[in-house]
């Protein structure tokens, strides 16, 4: 007589080869197991403007520059250990450059965009480069200023348009351009930073960010380190400003805006701090039901900051997180 | 003119070192940046003036209650939040930069529950003695004299009360060495309890001195903020005479660059001292004791 048996088996079993990062795959089950969650996302970002109405197609866009700084500021704090709490530096430095450009010296976007991402971060990196020989709150200070007291020395020196700013600046053809620009940078960033964080540099990265005086020992220049990693973020960061200044043909003091540096940050821990995925997912959540509550006002921000709190004290490993490991815990019934 | 900007520096500078006071002792004794001192300040500014407008109190008790409240607050933050986020840098400050936004921004919000927002230049504090007078043949009035006082006084009785009381002693134990301090009985999170709620009602009293001068906005908040950190870069972090210096320091500097290029100046000196006394001297005027922890 024969019994039938069933038992429970994890679906990753015989995927995972004794660590968390190695896999052997040998069939087409196990490389969807791979491939479906990347394929979700990617695929999913470029349907999402065809779907979409018009409204919401901008919404996208600003969710981008969004995704853009929030993976940037997860990449310096959880890879490299520095807490960057001015977003909105590389916003308006980047968006400053293209705007200016493009006002005085009536370049096309297609050759502003990238000499305002380049120019941009490497005036950001300049600028925050005498806090990164420090360790400790520094870095955090001088980057929470910084956006503060330039837009302070922007209207009392009345310089590039004062308090007024420049409007009427080029924009992008069309709003497919628009969509697929930033949602290409968006899907070629994370990427990128993830492939990144695995190669050597990424080891240095976050061995400062474990113990600086260790990696010094072995003859590395830690300042050095961290600087390319400040710039790697403000490129991020700038691309993102850049494009935000043709996005709405304007430029002005509120590309420095509290809003640039709280979303991002909010979107990390809401997504999980440390996933790099999980911030550009926060960023899509967070901005949409921000721009729902437009009509509030302040609330928007209040609300921000109330679930930036609440993830940040009773759920700290945020959603990404959370579901990675649901995924792979996934189990089903397998006949004995 | 030169008397003038001895005197007016002054005020300046004592105004820094009032605001910053605050905010060094809460990261002197428990490491904890306290990202909400400027909230807190303007709140208490708000506060004091709703109690007088709307509850039609005494001028005193009103500035009494507030800073109260501002010290329970201070308390209620790290008690519901940062206790248990201690140890987590990177959390530590985004938690408190996220309170200082609730705070700040909820002040401007309006049409929730019939509250309008604190917005426009309606809410200003009245000085607590009207009237002017001159000294060496500079006008100047009461308040900025009361700020002179207040300054000195909150310094010196902060020493002394870190000197030579027990529960000032105790926070100077934790600043010190808080494995000794705790070993000897020592609560590291009632002292930081106690920290954080001095350091709050010092960001208070900062206010209701200071703000008779102007109007309450609650955009100051950030330029105080600012200042705070400033103040405390610059003279580095954590250290309680660099602090008094460097209120000096920078009051000074900006007084002179408004007397001699005007008062657009301000942020670009304020930046241009940070910039240089990071370059220069990484940990401050004097914080020399933790130059090898603070410099990598």
């Amino acid at each position: 007589m024969v019994i039938e048996e069933t038992r429970r088996k994890r679906l990753d079993r015989g995927i995972k080869v004794r660590t968390e990062s190695l896999y052997a795959l040998s069939t087409w089950r196990e490389m969807a197991y791979m491939i479906l969650p990347r394929l979700t996302l990617i695929l999913g970002l470029f349907i999402l403007p065809l779907v979409l109405s018009m409204y919401w197609q901008r919404v996208l866009c600003s969710a981008g520059i969004y995704a853009l700084l929030a993976l940037g500021f997860d990449f310096l704090a959880e890879y490299v250990g520095l807490v960057c709490l001015g977003g909105a530096l590389f916003i308006g430095s980047g968006g400053y450059i293209s705007g200016i450009l493009n006002a005085y010296l009536d370049w096309p976007p297609m050759l502003t965009i990238p000499i305002a991402t380049l120019g941009g971060s490497v005036i950001s990196t300049l600028i925050l480069l005498p806090c990164l020989r420090l360790r400790g709150i520094y870095f955090a200070i001088v980057s929470f200023m910084l956006p503060l007291l330039a837009v302070y020395i922007i209207i009392a020196l009345n310089v590039f348009g004062g308090t007024e700013g420049i409007s009427a600046l080029d924009t992008f053809p069309n709003i497919w351009v628009e969509q697929y620009i930033i949602l290409g940078a968006v899907i070629f960033s994370l990427f990128a930073i993830r492939r990144l964080v695995n190669k050597d540099i990424g080891l240095i990265f976050r061995g400062i960010m474990d113990n600086d005086q260790a990696v010094k020992a072995s003859g590395i220049n830690i300042t050095s380190y961290k600087t390319k990693a400040v710039f790697i973020a403000s490129i991020i960061g700038c691309f993102g400003g850049a494009y935000l200044s043709h996005l709405y043909s304007w430029l002005g003091i509120s590309l420095f805006a509290m809003d640039f540096s709280i979303v991002p940050i909010a979107a990390s821990v809401m997504g999980g701090m440390g996933t790099l995925v999980g911030p550009v997912v926060g960023a899509f959540i967070l901005t949409p039901m921000s721009e729902a509550l437009r009509g509030f006002g302040q609330l928007r921000v209040v609300l921000y900051c109330l679930i930036l709190i609440g993830f940040i004290v009773y759920k700290p490993e945020g959603l990404m997180n959370y579901l990675q490991r649901k995924y792979h815990q996934f189990e089903y019934w397998e006949r004995v | 003119m030169d008397i003038h900007i001895l005197i007016y520096g002054t005020v300046n500078s004592v105004i820094f070192a009032l605001i910053a006071v605050g905010f060094t002792l809460v990261y002197g004794v428990s490491r904890l940046p306290n990202f909400a001192h400027g909230a807190l300040y303007v709140l208490v500014g708000f506060l004091t003036w709703s109690f007088i407008h709307d509850l039609k109190m005494n001028y005193p008790v009103a500035i009494i209650l507030s800073l109260i409240i501002s010290a329970f607050l201070g308390a209620i933050i790290y008690r519901l939040v940062l206790i248990r986020l201690r140890g987590m840098a990177t959390s530590e400050i985004i938690a408190s930069f996220a309170v200082s936004l609730i705070i700040l921004e909820g002040l401007r919000m309006q049409g929730i529950g019939g509250f309008k927002g604190f917005i426009g230049p309606f809410y200003i504090l009245p000085p607590f003695i009207e009237g002017k007078m001159r000294i060496l043949g500079v006008l100047i009035d009461f308040q900025r004299l009361i700020i002179i006082g207040g300054g000195l006084a909150v310094v010196s009785l902060l020493w002394l009360f870190t000197h030579h009381t027990r529960i000032g002693l105790s926070l100077r134990g934790i600043a010190q060495d808080e494995r000794a301090a705790l070993m000897l009985g020592i609560d590291s999170d009632r002292a930081a309890v106690i920290a954080l709620s001095i350091g709050s009602a010092l960001a208070g009293l900062a206010a209701v001195i200071i703000l008779p001068l102007g109007n309450v906005t609650a955009e100051a908040g950030y330029r105080v903020l600012i200042y705070a950190l400033a103040v405390c870069i610059i003279g580095g972090l954590g250290s309680w005479a660099g602090t008094v210096l460097a209120s000096f320091v920078l009051g000074f500097a900006m007084i002179v660059s408004t007397a001699l290029f005007g008062a657009v100046w301000e942020s670009v000196v304020l930046v241009g001292a940070i910039i240089l006394i990071l370059i220069l001297r990484p940990s401050g005027l004097l914080g020399k004791q933790k130059e090898l922890e603070e410099r990598v």
